[in-house]
């Protein structure tokens, strides 16, 4: 009996342990990271490169994404709304809901499964085919190399991309307002510009930034750490995706809470 | 020259590598025997600095690798040249980008010295005109000298390769033998070889050292090692499946 309530102590002990491991290897991914940020050369093309990958070519997913999520709010809010004859602030609704929220976690979302996994699997399969190796042996820093131009992109990327979310969001909701609910264009573009303050789209952004550095040092972390071959470069991928989208719910609650009291 | 002192490293409580000792004299070709799995290519890792020891030393003209600043350690790798087993290229870059990475990142030459030295060094190895080539458009051995022209582009004064005849034909593979002898002739370059092609490492070596179970059991001359008495040597030299490291 003794025994086995020690081995479960151990066991508990290196799980705890493991786990301080890599919180701290992504934190010190992070800290590494911004380090090498500063030290030229800063690689452009690489990063307009990443730009184009995780940016560019996520257009299409978060238009579709947050279209039908303006939509959907519009729907539902109405749906509720239309007994308290309270339609007209469908609008503020879906202003508010978009910017300070759905647009800024949404838009993660989308791209830790899009562009998270992306680096997961490049830097997870140039990892077991000694591709980093061979960086290193060139005197290469491989954070310099791949993960700072990874950095820039999603840091930069994500709230831009957030600000479209945000207004493909708003527009979608317009339609069906429009459409569906009989509300004039006028009323319910005044309503939106009336419910937003800054504040809102500020907080939406900077949740977007955090969120940005979090599926970058995640799913890095990931790829930069993966062995085995094709099987630990598949399970790098998922830990990297199913982490960055925990890590981007939590911190999302926590920012929430912070600015509903700020 | 470069000396392995007392080097131990394990892995999950596996040792791999238990106090090897071995020296390799400036602009020798030394030859590391062995099985797969027996720790040959920790070794180069080590060599490189892309692992580091347990316990013991690497030294590297004068230089112990191990506790050297990242930033010395970067510039002894910039005399180093490493063609890995699988030839490492990046996937993303084109062959020319790949021979000519060295050059591009830590040097100032112009594009266009660099675009011969890239063609040079592909001509060295038997390849023409494949710059624009993606490393996913090659075959096996066409990217082992692929990998060969890029540890060779900047003109290292040691060369580390990574089982060089692996993967390839053995007309290529004499092809690579030939240009390994060729490179140390011509450049003076000290290089060390691991591989377990015997053929291989009669043609290339100055020296040749058998690694077993961690060590060094034997060291010498092509001829030397051919003619050893040692029943571990022989076995693997003979190729014979019974015998002491089978057993």
């Amino acid at each position: 009996m003794n025994t086995e309530i020690k081995e479960y102590l151990s066991r508990l002990g290196k799980r705890f342990l493991d786990f301080i491991y890599y919180v701290g290897g992504i934190g010190l991914l992070g800290i590494r990271t911004v380090f090498w940020l500063f030290v030229p050369p800063l690689k452009r093309q690489q990063v307009f490169s990443q730009m184009t990958k995780i940016g560019l070519n996520s257009l299409f997913i978060v238009f579709l994404c947050s279209l039908f999520t303006g939509i959907v709010l519009v729907f539902q809010s109405a749906y509720q709304l239309q007994k308290l004859g309270a339609e007209r602030f469908v609008a503020h609704l879906v202003a508010l809901s978009m910017c300070r929220e759905l647009g800024p976690v949404f838009t993660a979302l989308v791209l830790a499964g899009r562009a998270g996994a992306s680096i997961s699997a490049e830097l997870g399969t140039m990892r077991v085919t000694e591709q980093i190796d061979a960086l290193e042996t060139m005197a290469t820093n491989p954070i310099k190399y791949l993960v700072v131009p990874r950095f820039l992109a999603l840091v930069v990327m994500l709230p831009l991309l957030t600000i479209y979310a945000n207004f493909i969001g708003i527009f979608g909701g317009y339609i069906v307002a429009i459409r569906k609910l009989g509300l004039t264009s006028t009323i319910y573009i005044n309503s939106t510009f009336e419910a937003l303050a800054l504040k809102d789209i500020f907080s939406g952004l900077f949740k977007s930034l955090v969120f940005g550095v979090i599926i970058c040092c995640v799913s890095c972390y990931q790829g930069l750490n993966a062995e085995g071959g094709a099987e630990g470069v598949g399970k790098a991928t998922t830990l990297a995706v199913v982490i960055s989208f925990i890590l981007i719910i939590a911190a999302d609650c926590l920012f929430t809470a912070f600015f509903y009291f700020v | 020259m470069i000396e392995i002192i007392n080097l131990c490293k394990s892995f999950n409580g596996h040792q791999v590598l238990k106090n090897l000792n071995l020296t390799i004299k400036k602009g020798q070709t030394q030859v590391i025997i062995g099985r797969s799995g027996c720790g040959k290519s920790v070794l180069l890792k080590h060599i490189v600095g892309l692992l580091k020891p347990d316990l013991g030393q690497v030294i590297i003209d004068n230089q112990d690798i191990t506790q050297v600043s990242d930033k010395e350690l970067n510039q002894l790798r910039l005399r180093m040249g490493l063609l890995f087993q699988g030839a490492a290229l990046f996937d993303s870059l084109s062959v020319g980008e790949n021979v000519g990475f060295i050059l591009r990142e830590h040097t100032q030459v112009d594009e266009v010295t660099i675009n011969k030295k890239v063609k040079e060094s592909l001509e060295l190895v038997g390849l023409k005109g494949i710059e624009e080539l993606m490393p996913s458009e090659l075959s096996g051995g066409m990217k082992k000298r692929v990998g060969l022209a890029r540890a060779i582009c900047a003109r290292p004064d040691i060369i580390l390769y990574g089982e060089p005849t692996t993967g390839v034909d053995p007309i290529m593979a004499d092809g690579i033998n030939t240009l390994i002898r060729q490179l140390h002739d011509k450049l003076q370059v000290t290089s060390i070889a691991v591989t377990h092609d015997m053929v291989s490492a009669y043609k290339i070596s100055d020296q040749i050292s058998m690694l077993y179970d961690g060590r060094i059991v034997e060291s010498g001359t092509p001829e030397k090692i051919k003619n050893s008495q040692d029943p571990i040597v022989r076995q693997f030299i003979s190729g014979a499946a019974h015998g002491p490291i089978t057993e």
